[in-house]
């Protein structure tokens, strides 16, 4: 139980997809102009990332792992596929149960769903999972059970949501600020995550 | 024609290059830039995998249905990744180690869903070949100019060449260390992005 809340807190802070690990910056960026629609994606995204992320932990296990299917068999070869094959028919089996039981979320999901099958921080929390499966279990960052890839999922979607609101929220009130023309916009906001993520790297030091 | 495809292999490269102007690939970008040797080995892949699935979609497009190309994209772009990775795990261990997930991380590069979906559906197979050549030089580029001041000012070397003579360090000049961690990264694409922007007035924001 104490790994699960280690994981999880670590997960947030350590090692947040977009400040240590830059996952999902494209949709990060392009995403962050106001606060509420960042605050949807975000949503969506711990979202998919607790469906997807247990059910490749237990694909990773249970069928692509050495000797799981056959004896002396290594499938891992085959993860990159069958990882984004999980995703992609995930989310669109996700789209298709919001739009049928809660048209309210869908409306405000719907646009974002889409463009979370090629979001870096859903296939980089499956591939560090399969890189945390293998390490080993007295470790910090190890991925031992079930419950630890929960653990995993939800720390790094909420880490993942906290740094698109932060951002969202420092870009609203940049719009009033005289920045110079040729760093307006993209640039301006790269650097801003630079220095946030600097000020993210002060958890870096938490021992947990 | 031929003036046409020239365009179409070198616009990408700095005029309209998809890390700076279009603002994709970004994560992968950022994280392999510590080092010159990953970031170019990173560039090189990219581009190999680009050209390909350009070329592959590009001829499968007809026969796609358009409700499922996503799918079948994805697919397409994830046989050629492992494709990639495999050959390095053989020929380039160390370095794809380095690499670890980045690798992996190709397969949701947005250069590649982008030039997919906005040149190669559209267009023929030798076009596409060239349009994804020139993708995926642009994206070198960035990286190997990132990675250029990362390695030099954060320790001093060039490939692992020592390039700061040791006289400097005797003298009391330090590496900055800030230099190889993630923020700085960042940072410098956003000069990177001011620079291109000063050049190309058209593309600054309102």
């Amino acid at each position: 139980m104490e790994h699960f809340f280690s994981l999880f807190i670590r997960s947030i802070f350590v090692d947040n997809m977009i400040f240590a690990f830059f996952l999902g910056m494209c949709s990060y960026l392009a995403v962050s102009k106001n606060v509420k629609t960042a605050l949807g994606l975000g949503v969506a995204v711990i979202f998919v990332q607790l469906i997807t992320l247990p059910v490749n932990y237990l694909l990773q296990t249970k069928v692509l792992g050495p000797n799981c299917l056959v004896e002396g068999v290594d499938l891992s070869f085959l993860s990159f596929i069958l990882f984004i094959a999980v995703i992609a028919g995930i989310v669109q089996l996700v789209e298709m149960v919001v739009e049928k039981f809660s048209p309210s979320l869908y409306a405000s999901l719907g646009i974002f769903l889409p463009l979370i099958a090629v979001n870096c921080a859903i296939m980089g929390g499956s591939l560090f999972m399969q890189q945390r499966v293998e390490m080993d279990p007295a470790s910090t960052q190890a991925i031992a059970c079930f419950g630890d890839s929960i653990a995993f999922a939800l720390g790094s979607g909420i880490g993942w949501m906290l740094a698109i609101v932060c951002l969202a929220a420092i870009r609203e009130k940049l719009e009033y600020s005289d920045v110079p023309g040729p760093l307006k916009g993209v640039g301006i906001t790269f650097i801003t995550v630079g220095l946030m993520s600097m000020a993210f790297m002060c958890f870096s030091g938490l021992a947990l | 024609m031929a003036n046409k495809n020239k365009e179409i292999f070198g616009q990408p490269v700095w005029v309209n290059n998809p890390v700076v102007v279009q603002i994709l690939g970004i994560c992968s970008a950022l994280a392999v830039t510590a080092q010159l040797k990953p970031a170019i080995v990173m560039g090189l892949s990219v581009t190999v995998i680009v050209a390909l699935a350009n070329v592959v979609v590009s001829l499968l497009r007809k026969t796609i249905p358009n409700r499922i190309r996503i799918i079948v994209q994805l697919v397409v772009v994830a046989a050629l990744v492992t494709i990639v990775s495999e050959v390095l795990k053989a020929f380039a261990y160390d370095v794809s180690v380095q690499l670890s997930v980045y690798i992996g991380l190709i397969i949701t590069n947005c250069i590649l869903m982008g030039r997919l979906e906005a040149f190669a559906m559209q267009n023929g197979p030798k076009e596409s070949l060239l349009d994804g050549i020139g993708n995926g030089l642009g994206y070198a580029a960035i990286l190997i100019i990132v990675a250029f001041v990362r390695e030099l000012l954060g320790s001093g070397t060039l490939f692992g060449f020592q390039v700061i003579p040791q006289w400097c360090y005797e003298h009391g000049y330090l590496n900055n260390g800030m230099m190889l961690m993630s923020p700085m990264a960042l940072i410098l694409v956003g000069c990177i992005i001011w620079v291109h922007r000063a050049q190309f007035k058209d593309l600054q924001e309102k």
